[in-house]
């Protein structure tokens, strides 16, 4: 087992999760409500890390970070050091492969809360903050549940971009996913099924938690009657 | 022209400026329930969600008790949590992941915290539902979320009650007791009160005063037994579900008594509308203004404006039979009205029928504008 990989790959799943969760709370709320006009092209914009090849998404990522885009030379200026090829140029890249897995389950929450609901919020003197956090949060949060794990167990599977972004630097990018790839080439069956058993059970565990959560909240809703 | 105007009470003045269309000037006084009804889609909800500040494609004003809440002439827009609005929905819109008392508390943030329990159980046990302060929304019937609705409206203290379609939710027997609540309720309260409804019997039981609404557009403010006996237009008499409208023209006028040319026949209705002679009016038959007699059976003495015809439908509803009689003079303007299904076996009343329809003088109504 690389240890040393398995502790970067949850790194970047669990902050990638947690910086994804904002992110997907303030645009499913925005996506789920509010009038857009240009909305289909934002949706669009949205899921097309689902369904480009991560090396696609990889390649204009790394032109965008490199230290003549915008992008790469912001990074530069502010840290000193170069975006491609590290810890955060990982991470960011895995923001936004992630943004499908983020802000769909939690737009698809908001949906569901009945117009009449946040207007009650509203009219029982609630602000739009309190609206927020006392009704709306509450509500929707099996959807942000779901945001996360799938964020989280996409990110630990994520192959493509985190080659194509972050190399395969011991210690800095090198996921479990591409130990994994490493040992198969090398012919180390043995190490490399150690570590697909434990992605394998890690991935199993989070969809089984969140199918078992949505049973027992559409358990509860069908007790009404 | 000068307007006495009273700082108590709501007064609205609004236009829609969106896409649905709201012409509405309309007062309602401390502790006066309005009840708004028209069919859906004119605009009585809109008119609720912009009283409460949460439809905002409006223009004109709102004051109520003299504190402006909207005008747009000044850019003046409250938002709906500072309007201090009391309002139940037609959904109810109880926050589901909360109990019935919590409900209420969270309605009640701008009392003091201490006190917050204590009026929030109060409430609940006024809308008798103590016992059930723990229960989450579903677990309570359609009717004691109504009630948990109307505790939350109400327990603010609001400076306006607004209710939309409260009772189209329930079954026919819990809206009767619920109704009777809300009456027994509204003795204590003395702020304006708007009920939405599109149910006619609703209103007539419940509001003070009555405001048709029809495409966003308000067409008659009056209480019960004016609308009902004095409906100012065709049109609004139609939104009431009434029939028998027709037109006619005005031969002569003698004091109050007009003597109308009506499709070829001559008919006499007493009015005090300003009509002369050449005038085309548009007048009603209610159902108390129509006497139904068999030829066969003449009843004694003169019967007011003859008009004879036949049965053309004769249809049973329960206790009562719906006839519709075919005028020989005019047989395309049909009149219809209801009798009690005992009365058509009585008198063996069939299709085809030869009759004759007595309309009283003074029962007939006569609209003060002539549009159809």
């Amino acid at each position: 087992m690389e240890w040393k990989a398995l502790e970067i790959s949850l790194k970047l799943a669990f902050w990638t999760s947690v910086l994804l969760l904002p992110l997907g709370i303030f645009m499913g709320r925005a996506l789920a409500w509010k009038q857009i006009p240009a909305r289909p092209f934002i949706q669009s914009l949205i899921f097309l890390p689902l369904v480009l090849p991560p090396t696609v998404l990889g390649y204009y990522f790394l032109l965008s970070i490199s230290p003549d885009a915008p992008l790469g030379s912001l990074w530069h200026w502010l840290f000193n050091r170069s975006l491609a090829f590290s810890f955060e140029g990982l991470l960011l890249a895995s923001l936004i492969a992630n943004l499908p897995f983020a802000i769909q389950p939690v737009q698809h929450a908001f949906s569901n809360i009945d117009s009449e609901i946040r207007d009650a919020a509203r009219v029982c003197g609630l602000n739009a903050w309190q609206s927020l956090w006392k009704v709306e949060l509450p509500l929707v949060w099996p959807g942000l549940l779901g945001a996360f794990l799938l964020t989280f167990t996409h990110t630990l599977g994520e192959f493509g971009v985190v080659l194509m972004v972050g190399g395969n630097l011991e210690g800095e990018t090198r996921t479990l996913s591409i130990a994994i790839y490493d040992q198969v080439q090398a012919f180390n069956m043995d190490a490399a099924g150690n570590m697909a058993l434990l992605l394998l059970g890690i991935a199993f565990f989070s969809l089984l938690l969140l199918q078992w959560k949505s049973f027992q909240i559409d358990h509860k809703q069908s007790d009404a009657g | 022209m000068t307007e006495i105007q009273t700082k108590a009470g709501l007064r609205i003045r609004l236009r829609g400026t969106g896409d649905i269309p709201l012409d509405v000037d309309l007062q309602c006084h401390p502790g006066e329930l309005v009840a708004l009804v028209g069919p859906s889609g004119s605009g009585k909800t809109t008119l609720l969600r912009a009283l409460a500040g949460l439809y905002q494609q409006v223009d004109g004003s709102i004051l109520n008790n003299g504190e402006c809440w909207f005008d747009s002439s000044r850019g003046i827009s409250l938002k709906p949590e500072t309007r201090h609005v009391g309002m139940v929905f037609q959904s109810y819109a109880l926050f589901p992941h909360l109990s019935a008392r919590q409900n209420l508390l969270l309605a009640l943030r701008r009392i003091p915290a201490a006190n917050r329990t204590l009026v929030a159980d109060q409430w609940l046990q006024r809308v008798n539902l103590s016992g059930l302060e723990n229960r989450r929304p579903r677990q309570l019937s359609g009717g004691q979320r109504q009630r948990v609705a109307l505790a939350r409206a109400l327990a603010p203290h609001p400076r306006l009650l607004l209710l939309d379609e409260p009772f189209s939710a329930v079954d026919q027997v819990t809206r009767v007791k619920l109704r009777r609540e809300l009456v027994v309720l509204r003795q204590s309260i003395d702020i304006p009160t708007l009920l939405v409804t599109h149910d006619l019997d609703e209103a007539l039981q419940l509001a003070d005063r009555i405001c048709v609404l029809h495409h966003g557009k308000q067409l008659q403010v009056a209480t019960p037994d004016e609308l009902m006996s004095h409906p100012a237009t065709p049109v609004v008499a139609r939104l009431l579900g009434m029939q028998n409208i027709f037109s006619a023209q005005v031969i002569s006028r003698d004091d109050e008594l007009l003597t109308l040319d009506w499709s070829g026949i001559s008919l006499k209705i007493q009015s005090k509308e300003p009509f002369n002679p050449g005038d085309t009016l548009s007048w009603m038959a209610p159902p108390q203004s129509i006497l139904l007699q068999r030829p066969d059976r003449p009843v004694p003495g003169d019967s007011e404006n003859p008009v004879a015809g036949t049965i053309s439908e004769l249809v049973r509803l329960g206790p009562h039979a719906s006839l519709r009689i075919t005028p020989q003079h005019a047989p395309e303007l049909p009149i219809g009205f209801y009798v009690p299904h005992h009365y058509v076996e009585r008198q063996s009343l069939k299709v085809g029928m030869p009759v004759t329809l007595s309309l009283k003088t003074k029962a007939m109504h006569i609209f003060h504008s002539a549009i159809l």
